[in-house]
């Protein structure tokens, strides 16, 4: 972070705490320690803590944060909520999950304190991340402190110099790869790399996946989703949008960095910010991440593709791929469809309901603090702390952005990139039922792992995948997922 | 003998003995039985009743309500779908289409345990007979799946790789820790600090060298990088290659492993007589006829214990492909106890436990079969 930086985010800091002191009175929670679990590492986890200060100096409520595997957060909140463990009071983690837990009775209604609330500016919060990351079953269990998608970027002075237009299609994607791969990208001698996708078991490949999948497969709108038959919650995931995805997402390997494999997300971000990545799939933070000291070679280069589509979508009554026609994707765009994919749906806190009552409201009043414009205003904007924007005085203008050190030229691509995906008609949700995190985490997760090793071919994955969705269905209930999914793409 | 030491109870001694004498002679013969109490009573509380109540989750389909775990019984479902459901390439591989040679592999193993459960009929107890049968069992089944996934060319699965990390990587560790500590074992200067450098690796926690590894083992940066430019195999990517990285992570579990066989076969081997040793030389025995004819025999009950002990230790591997490759590529460096606890972790406690007691089962027949039909003879031949 540069001086000028610390100096402009103290003096926000300091304004901040006086804010909240208007709000939670000085005092007001002394004794009261909130334990939160998250991810590990600065991303995330790092303002929570750094907040939690400020918030323990304004109101003298404490705020631990635990840091755990990514893998682990969603099973270790549930097993110690559900067993009345309580050691954890706040749970923040992907906004998708909070239904399960929900379902389980064990989120707090939020209501009740947001009425009260008068800093919090809900009307704010985009309408998309309002009404489906933040509430479950119509009433809010969570509050943002994140908003997601995953976008394509590229290397604007490297395809400008190979005379290459940014990708539209997935086809597209690979042929620039496939073009710049094994150039120098970064001038320090070395071959670098066409593409940079995060590929490691028990990572975020299963969400990349997902991001190329989307387009072959969704072509009604959000209400269709691309996972399951909404009447029946028969996967539909055994046909030809998905092995086309599955194969599009292995070839990108032969244009990736040799161990790409045994990727995370952590590897990819340290490779493109050393300049090694023409073109990759992630999340929002590479924005602002390229405006981090670490990344001065690719500063104000890194630019956003808000959607990459296809030529060809699923005909679901074959379980074929067609030509992308008005009829069988009426949303596409000059012959493309497209399907942005709210990869996560953003990282959103939601608090234990089996707590006391004085831990909840320190909860509330930290989680609302977070929320907050004025200090979501300044997280988002910068890179490591793993914030993206999700408020609308965050997306509508560049000002804040260019305030953050962004070229003005770039914020408006990165803003023009989100704002297209968020506003999309036929943006991909991610899933947000009961046993979200087995069908994808798990179960889609370990067989797209496992084609990718070549252990088994893409028919096989999908099979299996098939047959494990059926079966985290059969375990739910089907006809509970079924009023689930219909929330879920409803917004509920 | 008095009433006190028939009924084995205070309060009912011979007319004429205090009340008191009586409760003191009662403590005196169940004193052992006092002093031990303590430790039964821990090893019930801490290791028995897990294990027995894990039984109830292997059963289960397992819930989490806002009332806490909810169990709905689903009888042997958990350990079933291993075999034959959705998870059996995951936990057996593929054993579709088997080829010649694996054909050929499990007919040759198949004959052999056959005849040697027919030679043992006639020299071994009934109890004996049934003990081999279930080692006769659990070779002729994995034989057949080693036949049916690996030696057809298809992908194996957890079960394989774990006994992948168990006998090729404890063979690896028993030979090079043998003879790195015949070599310290001999009067060569600065033995005392190889011994220490040997046995270093060991003490690092398991956590400590899956990182050292991990980095390491890095092609792009780590310290083989350039020897691996030399050889022009810059492009080989191991944690690419299920083989390869399957062979990365029994080496790095070796790096670590090597000096427990080490230290203990160094004890062994200092502890064999020199002078048996020095009459063999001046008889004209070469080395090799020393180390085979006067040490081997001498050292062999320590090493089949070591091994045994080793062998159990290796079953549980998990940390180093947990830290170094998530279990990749695909499911091909996880062994049963990292599935284990994938499932575990994916909040599936019933089919976790489940794949638990499989490794179990597992690790106890292979165990004793080896301590029965090896080490047990290598101790009985040692004492004659």
């Amino acid at each position: 972070m540069s001086f000028r930086k610390m100096i402009v985010g103290a003096l926000l800091a300091g304004a901040a705490v006086c804010g909240l002191a208007a709000t939670a009175s000085a005092g007001e929670f002394d004794g009261v320690t909130v334990n939160i679990l998250t991810r590990p590492g600065y991303v995330i986890a790092g303002r929570l803590a750094e907040r939690g200060k400020e918030f323990e100096a304004a109101t003298g409520g404490k705020i631990v944060v635990t840091e755990v595997p990514f893998a682990e957060i969603f099973p270790k909140i549930q097993n110690d909520w559900s067993t009345g463990t309580n050691s954890i009071d706040v749970g923040v983690f992907a906004a998708g999950w909070g239904v399960e837990l929900d379902a389980a009775g064990l989120l707090e209604d939020m209501d009740p304190y947001i009425a009260k609330d008068t800093k919090l500016d809900l009307a704010d919060v985009a309408p998309y991340f309002r009404e489906f990351g933040q509430k479950v079953g119509g009433k809010t269990k969570l509050l943002m402190v994140d908003g997601d998608f995953q976008m394509v970027y590229y290397r604007k002075d490297v395809l400008e110099k190979a005379g290459l237009a940014p990708p539209k299609t997935w086809d597209e994607y690979i042929e620039v790869a496939s073009k710049i791969h094994d150039q120098d990208m970064n001038g320090d001698g070395q071959a670098d790399y066409g593409s940079c996708i995060f590929k490691k078991r028990n990572a975020q490949s299963y969400f990349a996946i997902q991001t190329v999948a989307a387009s072959y497969v969704q072509t009604q709108g959000t209400a269709q989703g691309f996972h399951f038959d909404a009447a029946t919650m028969k996967p539909v995931v055994n046909n030809e949008a998905w092995k086309k995805a599955f194969e599009v997402y292995k070839e990108t390997g032969k244009y990736g960095p040799p161990e790409e494999l045994n990727m995370d997300i952590g590897d990819t971000r340290g490779l493109f910010k050393a300049g090694r990545c023409g073109l990759l799939i992630e999340w929002g933070d590479p924005g602002t991440l390229q405006l981090d000291p670490d990344a001065a070679s690719v500063k104000g280069l890194i630019y956003a593709v808000g959607a990459v589509g296809t030529k060809e979508v699923l005909d679901r009554a074959t379980g074929k791929l067609v030509p992308v026609t008005k009829e069988s994707a009426p949303l596409s765009v000059d012959g493309i469809n497209y399907a942005p994919f709210a990869a996560f749906g953003g990282w959103a806190g939601a608090i234990n309901a089996k707590i006391d009552q004085k831990k909840k409201d320190a909860a509330y009043a930290f989680l609302s603090y977070m929320n907050q414009a004025a200090q979501s205003n300044v997280d988002v904007t910068i890179g490591a702390t793993g914030y993206n924007p999700y408020r609308n005085s965050q997306l509508a203008s560049t000002d804040l952005w260019v305030k953050a050190g962004m070229p003005a030229e770039l914020a408006a691509n990165y803003l023009g990139a989100i704002n297209g995906a968020l506003n999309n008609p036929n943006m991909a949700s991610d899933m947000k039922i009961p046993g979200a995190q087995k069908y994808t985490g798990v179960v889609l997760d370990t067989e797209l792992a496992r084609y990718l090793a070549g252990e088994i071919t893409v028919e096989e994955a999908l099979k299996n995948i098939e047959a494990g969705w059926e079966e985290v269905t059969e375990e739910f209930g089907r006809d509970a997922q079924i009023k689930s999914q219909a929330l879920a793409l409803g917004g509920g | 003998m008095s009433k006190a030491n028939i009924f084995g109870q205070p309060g009912s001694s011979p007319a004429g003995s205090s009340y008191v004498e009586s409760w003191g002679e009662w403590f005196d013969r169940h004193s052992g039985t006092f002093f031990l109490a303590p430790a039964v009573t821990l090893i019930l509380i801490f290791a028995i009743f897990p294990t027995f109540y894990s039984i109830v989750f292997a059963l289960s389909r397992v819930k989490f309500t806002s009332n806490g775990l909810q169990f709905q019984f689903v009888w042997l479902r958990n350990f079933s779908k291993q075999f034959f459901g959705n998870d059996q390439v995951h936990f057996l591989g593929k054993t579709e289409s088997i080829g010649a040679i694996g054909l050929l592999f499990f007919a040759a193993v198949t004959a052999a345990v056959l005849w040697w459960l027919y030679r043992s009929v006639q020299i071994t107890s009934w109890v004996g007979m049934l003990g081999r049968f279930i080692s006769a069992a659990m070779a002729i089944f994995l034989a057949w799946i080693i036949g049916a996934s690996l030696l057809s060319g298809n992908p194996i699965g957890t079960l394989l790789t774990t006994l992948f990390y168990v006998f090729v990587g404890c063979a690896l560790q028993f030979v090079i820790g043998t003879g790195l500590a015949f070599l310290c074992s001999q009067p060569i200067s600065g033995k005392n600090f190889f011994r220490v450098i040997f046995f270093i690796p060991l003490m690092v926690t398991p956590l400590g060298v899956g990182y050292a590894m991990k980095m390491v083992a890095d092609i792009t940066k780590g310290p083989f990088e350039p020897l691996l430019r030399g050889f022009g195999i810059e492009d080989w990517v191991w944690s690419a290659s299920p083989w390869g990285a399957r062979f990365v992570m029994m080496i790095c579990d070796s790096w670590q492993w090597i000096p427990f066989i080490f230290i203990c076969m160094l004890a062994a081997l200092e502890n064999v007589p020199r002078d048996h040793v020095e009459a063999a030389q001046v008889d004209g025995a070469s080395s090799v006829q020393i180390f085979r004819d006067i040490i081997w025999p001498q050292i062999v009950p320590v090493a089949v214990t070591v091994l045994l002990i080793r062998t159990i230790e290796a079953f549980k591997i998990v940390d180093l492909p947990n830290i170094m490759t998530g279990g990749g590529p695909g499911s091909s460096t996880e062994s049963m106890t990292l599935h284990s606890v994938y499932l575990w972790r994916a909040n599936d406690i019933g089919t976790s436990a489940a794949v638990a007691y499989l490794l179990l089962i597992l690790t106890v027949v292979v165990c004793a079969s080896f301590f029965n039909y090896v080490v047990l003879g290598q101790l009985r031949k040692a004492q004659t």
